[in-house]
Formats: structure tokens, sequence, C-alpha cells
């Protein structure tokens, strides 16, 4: 028998419900179309290239939401809680990057053409990989040992229970970071290659479009490491192994795997992919501090739940929605860029509201038997 | 030496005193039942062998070894496999890939393809549905993926929970047949059944619980004459 991990309240609660909801439905898409047709033929606000420079700060800050909301998802899909200090891990790789580039910038590495140069500039594509090892393994690391301390002492208790623990975490790891590495913005120093602001430039329209090396290196990185899940996810021992345990875990260990062991790599392996995206997060956007993980952690939980938490397709689907959202969303709708956090927030409270089984609708399933 | 010695099995569910001193041995090469009515503890007796549940008193014993030391996911590797009640196929991976997970504790992949012609021998359904779901497979379907994926771990001790249940009255005999059949090619059996009637007709042995004491034991064909078996199990007269 297949039960659906949500509560099932909202669909069967026919009538005054689904009339409002179709209704509100409804009035979005009419508003949305007219304000589409007005900004893109009616009163142009903005040429092409603009338009296009908002849909590559887009994708690459989807993709990056994406890296991050895998991580819930994975977790989700295991133990059905919500890991609400994945923000924070993501906020540690981001810093483990950080002081990768400062350690390596003080290291002298002299030519005879440039004395002054250093080991970062030097050798940029060691730099940038050792940044993201580092930042990779520490927010991994960080992730077991948060899943050891604040949730496997819970396992089997009320499913209210390991999310107060992970708020708690939450707000832990954010005061540990400011108290390590205090509370001001640090700017994280790339090599200079990656120089914010130098980029491929293309023509369109009548601008010039610069698409940012450091959101190709986000790009490409991304796609490498969603490819490598995908394989370790659908065809690897591992893979399966992780799949059973979600779905069935009495199953699962009488067929020999080893439920906390698998529990305990899913950790990791969310940990690293939240570490990559805060090492990104501090390349493309250059600012870390101790607060850097709460804002896309929530952005990346609302892709999550946009895709439906526990679907992984879909969290890196609602991971580039939610960024294409935001940076299309205010032109679109004629309000303040400042208001794009609140455009993913809004999306977030009605997507819980409306169809908390998410865009993709519940291909996580459970088997209850 | 016995393959599997139970004795004096204490198990509790938090006050609940589900196995009062129960012990129950299994020779090499046999199929022995363990029957009786619904909440009687057969699967809690299943569970306590796999190191599902905690074990309150008293020994598990494979081949002389203790198996109390060790996890639910390790027991496999000993030998012991269970199909367990309601048959927890993984409804949403492949029919093949639920075969693989039974072959998870044998990291040596060689003999897998053989394995698995194995399986599709005795259960040739599985092969056409190869591709399929398993959670889309029909109850039989299911059982009978439950069965092979358990085979697939090379078992010494089989331990199988009601696999009659929910299946049309040929698919039973089906069943109960294959179990036969996996019986003569060396599996020794633990055979859990309400159905005592199938149960006992194929069992060399058999013992009956209720409410967490084996109440009564003996060679299946005798307990199939007995006069409380059949006043209790076998609804008759
Ligand atoms: N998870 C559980 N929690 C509490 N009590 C349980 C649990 N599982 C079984 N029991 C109780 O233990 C006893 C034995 O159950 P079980 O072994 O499932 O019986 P059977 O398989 O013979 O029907 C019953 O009284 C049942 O109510
Ligand atoms: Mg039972």
């Amino acid at each position: 028998m297949t039960v659906s991990i949500t509560p099932q309240v909202h669909r069967s609660k026919f009538g005054v419900y689904q009339v409002v909801q179709t209704i509100l439905g409804v009035l979005f898409s009419i508003y949305l179309l007219w304000r589409i047709y007005d900004v893109f033929f009616g009163h142009p606000s903005y040429g092409p290239d603009t338009w296009a420079r908002f849909a590559i700060s887009g994708i690459i800050l989807g993709s990056v939401y994406a890296l991050i909301a895998i991580g819930y998802t994975l977790v989700y899909g295991i133990l059905f809680m919500i890991n609400f200090a994945h923000g924070e891990i993501m906020m540690i790789g981001a810093f483990g990057g950080y002081f990768v580039f400062e350690a390596l910038k003080n290291i002298p590495a002299p030519t005879a053409l440039e004395p002054n140069l250093n080991f970062l500039n030097a050798h940029p594509i060691i730099s940038v990989f050792f940044a993201f090892v580092i930042g990779m393994a520490l927010a991994a690391l960080s992730g077991y040992f948060l899943e050891q301390i604040a949730y496997r002492p819970l396992r089997g208790a009320p499913r209210l229970v390991p999310l107060i623990s992970a708020v708690g975490a939450s707000i832990f790891l954010q005061n540990a970071g400011q108290l390590l590495f205090g509370s001001q913005r640090r700017d994280y120093t790339n090599p200079v290659i990656l120089s914010r602001g130098a980029g491929w430039n293309i023509k369109i329209g009548a601008g010039i479009v610069t698409v940012p090396y450091t959101g190709i290196l986000t790009l490409v990185l991304t796609l490498i490491i969603l490819v490598s899940l995908y394989l370790l996810v659908q065809k690897s021992r591992m893979g399966r192994a992780m799949r059973a345990v979600a779905e069935n875990k009495t199953s699962a260990s009488l067929m020999g795997i080893d439920v906390d062991g698998i529990i305990s790599r899913t950790f990791l392996l969310s940990g690293a992919l939240a570490g990559a995206a805060g090492v990104m997060w501090g390349i493309h956007l250059g600012l870390v501090y101790y607060f850097v993980g709460f804002i896309p952690g929530i952005k990346a939980f609302t892709a999550a739940v946009l895709g439906g938490i526990g679907n992984l397709p879909g969290a890196m689907l609602g991971g580039l929605f939610l960024g294409l959202v935001e940076s299309l969303g205010p032109g679109i709708m004629g309000i303040d860029f400042q208001l794009k956090d609140v455009i993913a927030f809004t999306i977030l409270v009605l997507v819980l509201i409306f169809r908390p089984t998410g865009i993709l609708g519940e291909v996580l399933s459970e088997d209850k038997v | 030496m016995a393959m599997l010695e139970v004795t004096n099995l204490h198990t509790y569910y938090g006050n609940i005193h589900a196995l009062k001193g129960i012990s129950l041995t299994i020779e090499q090469g046999e199929i022995v039942t363990l029957i009786g009515a619904n909440g009687a503890g057969k699967t809690t007796t299943l569970r306590a062998i796999c190191g599902l549940v905690k074990t309150q008193g008293g020994t598990i014993q494979l081949e002389s070894e203790d198996l109390n030391p060790y996890k639910a996911h390790q027991i496999v590797y000993k030998g012991v496999s269970m199909v367990p009640e309601g048959r927890g196929v993984f409804a949403r991976l492949s029919v093949s890939e639920n075969l693989d997970l039974g072959a998870y504790s044998l990291p040596d992949r060689k003999t897998r393809d053989a394995d698995l012609e194995k399986v599709f021998t005795i259960f040739p359904r599985l092969k056409e549905r190869e591709k399929q779901i398993a959670g889309t497979l029909s109850g039989g379907e299911q059982q009978m993926l439950a069965i092979g994926r358990a085979l697939m771990a090379h078992p010494r001790l089989l331990l199988l929970d009601e696999p009659s249940m929910g299946l049309s009255p040929i698919l039973v005999e089906s069943i109960f047949s294959t179990v036969k059949d996996i019986n003569r090619q060396g599996t020794t059996i633990l055979l859990v059944e309400q159905n005592a009637q199938m149960a006992l007709t194929i069992a060399d042995r058999a013992y009956v619980l209720e409410s967490g004491i084996i109440a009564m034991q003996g060679k299946g064909s005798e307990l199939l004459e007995d006069p409380r078996v059949i006043k209790a199990y076998l609804g008759g007269q």
C-alpha cells in the first residue's frame, strides 16, 4: 500500500478550500500573463540585454539553490525530517573555501616576471580545487557530526522533536560561527582570473551582456556534481542502499544494509553538496559571514518543497525555478528588486498552504504495510 | 548441532510480555512451522531471531553461535534471511533492483547472474516483470519477489512470515510447493503460518504458539491429527 507522506487533509477537504485555491490560481495566472505581455510588448521597461542579464544571474543562483536543496531532500527522503541547520552547513563550507584562499594568498610563488606573485594567482586552478575540497570536506564532516549529536539520539521520537533540535542546531552553529569568525562580513579574495565582473561578453540587442567567469565555474561544477549524484543514487550499490533505506528501514536491514551507516553517509553527502554551494556562493557573490547560510538555506528549502520534498529531480528543478523567479520576477511584476526575497518566501508559504506535496506531486511515498 | 536453537526466549514491547520463555530447535535441512492465532507472538519470534527486536532473556544460537551480539543487518551475513510479514518489498524500486538488494550481503558479484537465473527458474513471473516497479506487482508476485530476494543472499536458514497471507488458494498452493522445493535444495526453513492445514502438511515438525508460550510441539503429521489442534486451528470438530 502506498501512503502519502504529507497529511491528506488538503486534498480530501473538498469544497471551499479548493474553490478558493482555483479562483486565486486563475486570477494570479491572468495577472501574470498580463504583466508578461505588458513588460515585453506593452510598455517594455527593459531591453533584451537586461532580461538576459536577469536570466543569467537567475540560472547561476538557481543552480546553487539546487545544490543546497538536494541536501534537504536527501535527508528528508531518509529520515522524514527537515534539517534546518543545513544552511549553516553551507556557511561552514563557505568559510572553508575562504580560509583556503586566504592561506594560499599568503604563500609567495614569485616568478622572474612577477616577483610579487602568490600561490593563489600562480596556480588558480589548484587553488580553487583546494577551496572546494576543503569547503566540501568541512561541511560534510559538520553534517556528519550534526546527525550524530543532534539527531541520532532522537531517532524514534515524535517527528516534532528532531525538528526542534534542528532549529536549535541552526542557531548554535550561527552563534559558533560568530564567535569563531567574528560578525564582520569578509570579502572572498578570488584568484585574479576569477575576479568578480570579469567574464564572457556577449552582444545581445543594444547592449553587452557579461557572463561572469565565477558564474560559469558555478554552473559547470553544479552540472558535474548533479550528474555524479545521479549516477551515485541510481546506479551504485550505495545509491541503491540509500533508496532502500529511504523506503523501508526494516527491509533494508534484513538485506544486510547498515541503516545507521547509510544515514551517516547521507549526511556526509548532503553536507558536501552544501559545502560546494557555500564555496560557490563565496566565489560568485564575494561575501562570507556567520549568517551567510541562512537566507540561501531557507530559499533552498523553498526550492525543495516546491519540487516535492524527498524528490531529487524536483529539488534540482525547484532550485533553478526559484533562482529564475527571483531574478525575473521583480522585473515582470514591476516591483522593487529589494523584494526578491519576499517573492521567494511568498512562494514558500503559498506552496505549503495549497500544495504541500510540491509542484511535481508526491513522487515520494512510503511503504507502510 | 542444531541449525537454530532458541532457549527460554523472552521479549517485551514496552510492558507487553510478548514472548514468555519459548524454546525451539531446528535441525539442518528441516521445515519447521510455527503456528498460532493472531497475536500469539509468531512474528515477534522471527523478529527476535533476525535481531529486529531486543531479547530480554534467553538465547538464540545459530549452529552453536550466540546471535545476541549481532545487529539486524549483520544477521544476514550469518546465513539467516527473512521474508517479512506483508512482504516488505521496496515498492518504488524495480524487481531487478529488489533482487540486487537481496544480494547486498554478498559483495562478491560473481555468483549474482547465476543466482538471478535460479530465482527466475523458480519464479518465471519475476523474469517477465524484471523491469517493472515492485509496487505495481500483484500480491502474489510481490510474495514471489520477497522470497526470491531472500534467496539471493544464499541463506542457510530461511524464515518465512505468513507467505500465504492475502493470496488466492491456487497461489497459496503454489507458494507452498515452492517452499518445499527450496527446502529440498538444501535450505532449512522456519515457516510461520496461520494457514495451519497447509503448514502442517509440508512441515517436518511444528510448534504451536499460544500467547507467547509454546503450547504444543511434534511432527507435522501428528499435529494434523491432534484433536486439540483440529479444534483450535483447523476449524474442525
Ligand atoms: N510494535 C509493537 N508494539 C507493541 N506491541 C506489539 C508490537 N508488535 C506486536 N505486539 C504485540 O505482541 C504480541 C505478539 O505479536 P506478534 O508477534 O505480531 O503476533 P503474531 O505474529 O503471532 O500475530 C501481540 O500481543 C501484539 O499486540
Ligand atoms: Mg504476525
